[in-house]
């Protein structure tokens, strides 16, 4: 024993320092500390080293030069003569495009057949009920492969594409009428600012009212009236400062308007029905998860049933749903990149694919794509965090 | 057969698990000891490397690693084959996954200066071409304009393709896939009008198609495509052994060399035969190979010729004419330097 007894005496000096453990645990956690670093530089320095050895150029000038090759979906302009550098925020935008789209879409899908789920009549209940056990139990990329080579291929070529209204669906797309905004239309946009921030104090308003008089006035309905009212209003005095640009077959394929090409339908339709039956079996618990009597307080107060959802059931619920369901959005963002398998070009097939192959750059390349993915999903969950924190429940 | 990701391969990098190209002969050391030679090919094009309905790979880039395992290991048939996809070629390359990459691909300046790699040779002049289908009416690549192009990602094509639209003013949308097999889908789908890819890819692709004849391969050569073997950089005596594997077949094929024939043309006096057989000459030694180096890829693989006229030429569904790759004697490009 390091720390014996002398003559029957506890020592009254301080135990060396590996009896202590709170000493103790702080020299192990240096040492694993220092062995990862260890560790990680000795990687770093390794595959600088061979790559040296090998004559294989490092570091990140290749983003300066001239990519070379096209893309097919760009959000801001791109051609061949940008930059390498360029085609990263290209894959970055369209892989934000789809995760955001497949968000907001898996999210609806999921709150109508989760609340279908519970719902008493027969037929919406097992319509639900096959939807999510067919979807959550077929992997993600057959479907991915399904949407695109059994619904969106078969489609006619674009001479014989469907016509709907002024819109044609084919197998290069769908090609839908855009609008081109004039200079006027700036009011418009000025007007449906000054709408919000109305429907703001609006809503204040009716707080305060509420509180001391208790009486309440019909916010939405207002609101609604507001936001597109006053907008439109606007837009006929301005003189209606908007044409719509139709698309027309000239050639090989249509021109004009917007194209939403297949790649992006069917990963989109892909993910947010995969997504939105995990997001219905959330809500369904969320919804469980609240108690009968919450509501039956809710009715014996004398609120009706909608408000007893609005105001009762759906706030509790969400704190049970709103941890899972951060879980599924990164899922969808980080499943997005499967977007390769069929040529949409997101981050991972246009920037660690394309530009991987022509730069020759892996370790930079996937450095990159892999710093992308942790980035936005840092930001997903601290976002998803506080809004559960605002959510959660505070106990008086 | 273990695939390899990108992922993979720089981890392995980083890692240090790569075989490294410390000793001049790590890479032929290794193929010894293991006793086959890892050849990186492509995941399945008619002519060049293909699996036929028995499993056993075939075509050009194939017989240039069955010549490689020739030489080195005396056996032709000790080869092991990974398929690959254009992206992944590179990286397998780089990180030792494989010791020869003979898969249909460009020789570019980019490639063998800033990726580690070095270009053996070339074993077959290509040029970028258009297939498209015939009910579109279109005769040559300038009615082009607004198409829809199918094409592979990680390729020069993809490169060649945006500089030709681009000098003459047309615009194009392109529909990338990985592999050839997904943009042959494509193509056939609907999805582009137009598929471009090496003409030689055109002809084995077009054979692939459900309808051959529906598809035309438009005049057209937009590009230079020389395509050949590959190596890693830092192994300079493996470098050799695959750069001569792939002149030996050439200069057979100038000797009138064929694998039915070498075992009687061994008897005559002519000089060159005697060298090229190892009897004279500077046979195996400076590349630490068995003198009947040569002699064992005529005997086992065959000349230049007969692999171009089995893979790709009249004994081939594809018929493609020897054109220039053809020998420099007979009005073709091909020009291997003496073995003296």
């Amino acid at each position: 024993m390091p720390t014996d007894v002398k003559n029957g005496v506890a020592p009254s000096s301080k135990p060396k320092f590996w009896n202590d453990p709170e000493k103790r645990a702080l020299l192990f956690q240096i040492l694993m500390i220092l062995t990862i670093l260890g560790f990680f530089a000795y990687i770093i320095s390794n595959a600088l080293f061979n790559l040296e050895k090998r004559g294989i150029t490092t570091g990140f000038d290749f983003l300066g030069q001239a990519a070379g090759f096209e893309i097919l979906l760009t959000l801001i302009p791109f051609d061949a003569t940008y930059s390498f550098g360029r085609t990263f925020i290209i894959g970055l935008l369209n892989t934000l495009l789809v995760s955001v789209l497949g968000i907001i879409l898996a999210t609806v899908i999921g709150f109508i057949m989760g609340i279908a789920r519970l719902s008493q009549n027969w037929l919406i209940n097992k319509v639900a009920t096959a939807y999510i056990e067919i979807f959550r139990n077929i992997p993600l990329l057959l479907q991915i492969f399904f949407w695109y080579f059994a619904v969106l291929q078969p489609l006619p070529s674009p001479r014989q594409s469907i016509e709907i209204g002024s819109a044609f669906l084919n197998n290069r797309g769908f090609y839908i009428p855009w609008p081109e905004f004039h200079p006027a239309f700036m009011f418009v946009t000025i007007a449906f600012a000054i709408a919000v921030v109305a429907v703001i104090f609006l809503v204040k308003w009716n707080h305060k009212r509420q509180d001391e008089t208790g009486q309440t006035f019909p916010v939405f309905r207002a609101a609604l009236a507001l936001l597109i009212g006053l907008p439109l209003i606007v837009y006929f005095l301005a003189g209606s400062p908007m044409t719509w640009d139709y698309p027309a077959l000239k050639g090989f394929n249509f021109r004009g308007g917007a194209t939403i090409i297949p790649e992006l339908m069917a990963l989109l339709i892909a993910l947010s029905v995969y997504t939105g039956t995990f997001i219905a079996e959330i809500v369904r618990s969320g919804i469980l998860a609240v108690s009968k009597g919450q509501s039956e307080a809710a009715h014996a107060l004398g609120l009706n049933n909608s408000r007893t959802l609005r105001l009762i059931v759906v706030p509790q619920a969400m704190r049970v749903i709103i941890p899972p369901l951060t879980s599924q959005y990164l899922n969808l963002i980080k499943n997005s990149s499967l977007a390769t398998a069929i040529g949409y070009p997101d981050l991972v097939s246009v920037f660690m694919g394309t530009t991987l192959n022509q730069t020759g750059q892996a370790i930079e390349i996937i450095f990159m794509t892999m710093a992308v993915y942790l980035t936005i999903n840092l930001l997903v969950s601290l976002f998803m965090n506080w809004y559960n924190k605002r959510m959660s429940l505070v106990e008086r | 057969m273990k695939k390899i990701t990108s992922l993979a391969a720089v981890s392995a990098i980083a890692m240090g698990m790569a075989s490294g190209a410390q000793a001049a002969s790590a890479t032929l050391d290794a193929v010894k000891e293991k006793g086959f030679v890892q050849c990186g090919v492509s995941t399945g094009l008619p002519g060049f490397s293909n699996p036929d309905e028995k499993g056993n790979w075939q075509g050009m880039d194939v017989d240039v690693c069955r010549a490689v395992a020739a030489a080195t290991l005396g056996d032709a048939s000790k080869v092991k084959y990974i398929p690959l996809t254009a992206k992944e070629r590179f990286t397998a390359l780089q990180s030792g996954e494989i010791d020869v990459l003979s898969r249909n691909t460009t020789w570019t300046q980019t490639r063998d200066t800033t990726l580690g790699l070095n270009f053996a040779g070339v074993n077959y002049y290509d040029g970028q071409g258009f297939m498209i289908s015939k009910n579109l009416g279109v005769k040559s690549a300038l009615e082009l304009d607004g198409a829809a192009v199918c094409i592979q990602s990680g390729t020069t094509t993809e490169l060649n393709l945006s500089d030709y639209f681009r000098e003459h003013k047309m615009s194009f949308s392109p529909v990338v896939f990985d592999t050839s097999d997904q943009t042959v889908k494509g193509f056939e789908a609907g999805r582009c009008d137009v598929l471009t890819s090496d003409q030689s890819q055109l002809y084995a692709l077009r054979i692939k198609l459900a309808n051959p004849d529906s598809a035309m391969v438009l005049p057209e050569v937009i590009s230079k495509e020389p395509l050949g073997p590959v190596v890693r950089q830092g192994d300079d005596l493996w470098f050799n052994i695959v750069k001569w594997s792939l002149n030996a077949m050439i200069n057979a094929e100038e000797l009138g060399l064929t694998s039915a024939n070498i075992d009687k043309m061994k008897e005559s006096s002519n000089p060159g035969v005697r060298r090229f057989v190892g009897m004279e000459g500077p046979k195996g030694s400076g590349m630490e190979l068995s003198d009947d180096w040569a002699y064992q890829i005529v005997k086992q693989v065959g000349s230049y010729g007969e692999a171009f006229e089995r893979n790709v030429g009249s004994g081939s569904p594809l018929q493609i004419d020897r054109g220039v790759n053809a020998l420099w004697s007979k009005g073709g490009f091909l020009y291997a330097p003496p073995m003296r």
